[in-house]
């Protein structure tokens, strides 16, 4: 009975809450793009096809559409072990980017895990914030 | 997109007919579209092999059969050998071997050197310049440093038993944390003991390490194409100049700037030569050596005052990866003893379009340019409208230069070799 109870409690909040969710993730992927285009795009490319041999791309990527704390830690501090990616190497240092806000972190990511043929969930200043801090 | 992609198709299916209509013919050098490529007057191409595998440099023997650099080994394909059938304009691979990749290769004294991203190898060649022994090269360098990037060692051999590799700086601008915004340079640049140069080591000892070699140059931050120029007996290399300066420093370059900025550079070098990187760059628009922003540049102020100037400076990124000086006959006057450079096309221009997946050349005389660079060899990448590199079909990679004075180039994304001929029509 309590389940039900909390059940109908959830639903109804995911219903009246869809709307301005919905619009919130719109506004963070806008402006996610922006900074991608101003911090990502060099290396990453336009289409996240990045650069063969040298940066991966972001298309279809199980990094991005992967754990949020993998990649909210791929950004602050940067990756550069040689690892497969899809069975290609790549050679250059990906630059940490802890330099860009919580916001910024959360706005990108959830970019790119909206674009380039990636569906995963948003991700929050918050997430970025609890990572930062170990 | 609705209305081109009919268009596209069309497109494709003519270029496929026209490769069936060039492999059905038998003197396929001289007729059709040039394998695709956009070639001065009077000269051809044909695409002799296709698909091979990502090849880097590439060396053609006396015989006229050609050793490829693969740039992933998968398993024991480090290097192809290929043999051109006469008359079908198609080349077979007869022979691989090496479980390294990589991408040096070079013949010299009837033997093969080819360098994995760390080691460099030398085989025996027969009196037929076939590897005898292809599962035990000679060990002749080891321990080269590799740290993720700029790590390809490119090998060179000069008339004196030396033989030249370049250890690329594994950064982009010798900054404390590599391509992170605000992060300063390091001064002196610690990268120069150990790379960010050209090495040379004895061409037969076995088993050396850096104790035994030579900084030969510094201030290189990463060479793939080099040569031995036989008019001016020196060494000459192409630098790929630095990256990311609008990324880094959008207070002094805007995109457009940072699209075109810096030169890629040719240098000539000799033992103790210094070309300056990190702590400047050549702009080929000015003809001034600046002082890098990591060292307090602003985009304007001189630097490198130290630094040697380059022979020629190329527009920004295009990535020069191959280096031939030309010393045949089948090619016009003009081209004796000149440069001919595989551009591999740029990354690093967006959001600009891509560009530069060429193959130039810089007249020269005595070694100094005799006129302006021109492009050769255009559209390997099949098209001009590349917004991301991956969309290139082909980029060139390495030359080498056939007995008969046939030019080769390889391409290193899915595997292509081109043979450019003069056919005087
Ligand atoms: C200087 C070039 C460069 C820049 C700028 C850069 N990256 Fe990367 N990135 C790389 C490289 C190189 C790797 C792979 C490193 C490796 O293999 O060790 C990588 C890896 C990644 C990965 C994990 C691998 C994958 O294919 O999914 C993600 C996610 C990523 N980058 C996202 C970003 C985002 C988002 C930005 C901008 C905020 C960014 N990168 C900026 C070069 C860059």
């Amino acid at each position: 009975m309590r389940y039900l109870f909390f059940l109908v409690l959830v639903l109804t909040s995911l219903a009246t809450n869809a709307q301005p969710a919905k619009a919130a993730l719109q506004q963070s992927i806008t402006r996610g793009k922006i900074v991608y285009n101003q911090v990502c795009i060099s290396c990453h490319q336009a289409d996240g096809g990045g650069v063969p041999n040298m940066n991966p791309p972001l298309i279809k990527s199980k990094w991005v559409d992967g754990d949020k704390k993998v990649l909210i830690n791929i950004l602050l501090n940067g990756f550069s072990e040689k690892v497969a990616i899809d069975g290609d190497y790549y050679s250059n240092n990906m630059p940490a980017q802890s330099q860009l806000t919580d916001q910024q972190i959360a706005d990108v990511l959830t970019y790119i895990r909206n674009s380039f043929e990636n569906k995963a969930s948003a991700i929050l200043p918050q997430n970025v914030k609890t990572c930062r801090k170990k | 997109m609705k209305i081109i992609k009919p268009f596209a198709c069309l497109f494709f299916v003519l270029i496929w007919l026209n490769a069936f209509a060039q492999t059905g013919s038998k003197s396929s050098i001289a007729d059709g579209n040039n394998a695709g490529l956009i070639l001065p007057k009077s000269f051809a191409a044909i695409k002799l092999a296709d698909n091979i595998g990502k090849s880097r440099h590439i060396a053609v023997t006396p015989q006229g059969d050609i050793y490829v650099k693969q740039l992933v080994a998968n398993g024991s394909k480090g290097i192809l050998l290929l043999r051109e059938e006469k008359g079908t304009g198609r080349a077979a691979i007869i022979k691989s071997f090496g479980d390294y990749g990589g991408t040096g290769i070079a013949i010299k004294n009837g033997y093969l050197y080819a360098s994995s991203d760390v080691d460099i190898y030398r085989y025996k060649l027969d009196d037929k310049g076939i590897v005898i022994d292809p599962e035990h090269p000679e060990k002749i360098v080891n321990g080269l440093l590799e740290r993720h990037e700029h790590e390809s060692k490119s090998i060179v051999l000069d008339d004196d038993g030396y033989i030249y590799t370049n250890i690329g700086a594994y950064s982009n601008s010798c900054q404390e944390r590599d391509r992170v915004k605000g992060s300063p340079g390091m001064k002196p640049c610690p990268i120069l003991d150990s790379a960010g140069g050209i090495w040379r080591f004895k061409a037969d000892l076995p088993n050396q390490t850096y104790a035994n070699g030579t900084r030969y140059a510094t201030g290189l931050r990463n060479v793939v194409g080099l040569d031995w120029n036989k008019t001016t007996n020196s060494l000459f290399v192409m630098m790929h100049g630095r990256d990311q300066l609008h990324d880094l420093f959008p207070q002094y370059y805007d995109e457009k700037q940072s699209a075109e900025l810096p030169a890629e550079t040719m240098y000539e070098l000799h033992n103790g030569s210094n070309c300056g990187w990190p702590y400047m760059y050549y702009d080929q628009q000015k003809h001034q050596k600046i002082l890098a922003p990591e060292y307090g540049g602003d985009g304007v102020k001189q630097g490198g005052e130290n630094a040697q100037d380059p022979v020629a400076a190329f527009p920004g990124h295009l990535a020069p990866n191959g280096l031939l000086f030309y010393t045949g006959t089948m090619f016009p006057e003009k081209y004796r003893n000149g440069a001919f450079i595989a551009f591999h096309g740029s990354w690093n221009r967006a959001p600009e379009k891509q560009k530069g997946f060429l193959v130039a050349f810089v007249p020269l005389k005595n070694g100094k340019p005799s006129g302006d660079w021109e492009i050769f060899a255009d559209n390997f990448a099949g098209t001009n409208d590349i917004t991301s590199p991956r969309q290139a079909a082909h980029r060139p990679c390495g030359l080498a230069q056939g007995p008969d004075g046939a030019l080769y180039v390889s391409d290193d994304v899915k595997g292509a070799i081109y043979k450019i001929i003069y056919t005087g029509k």
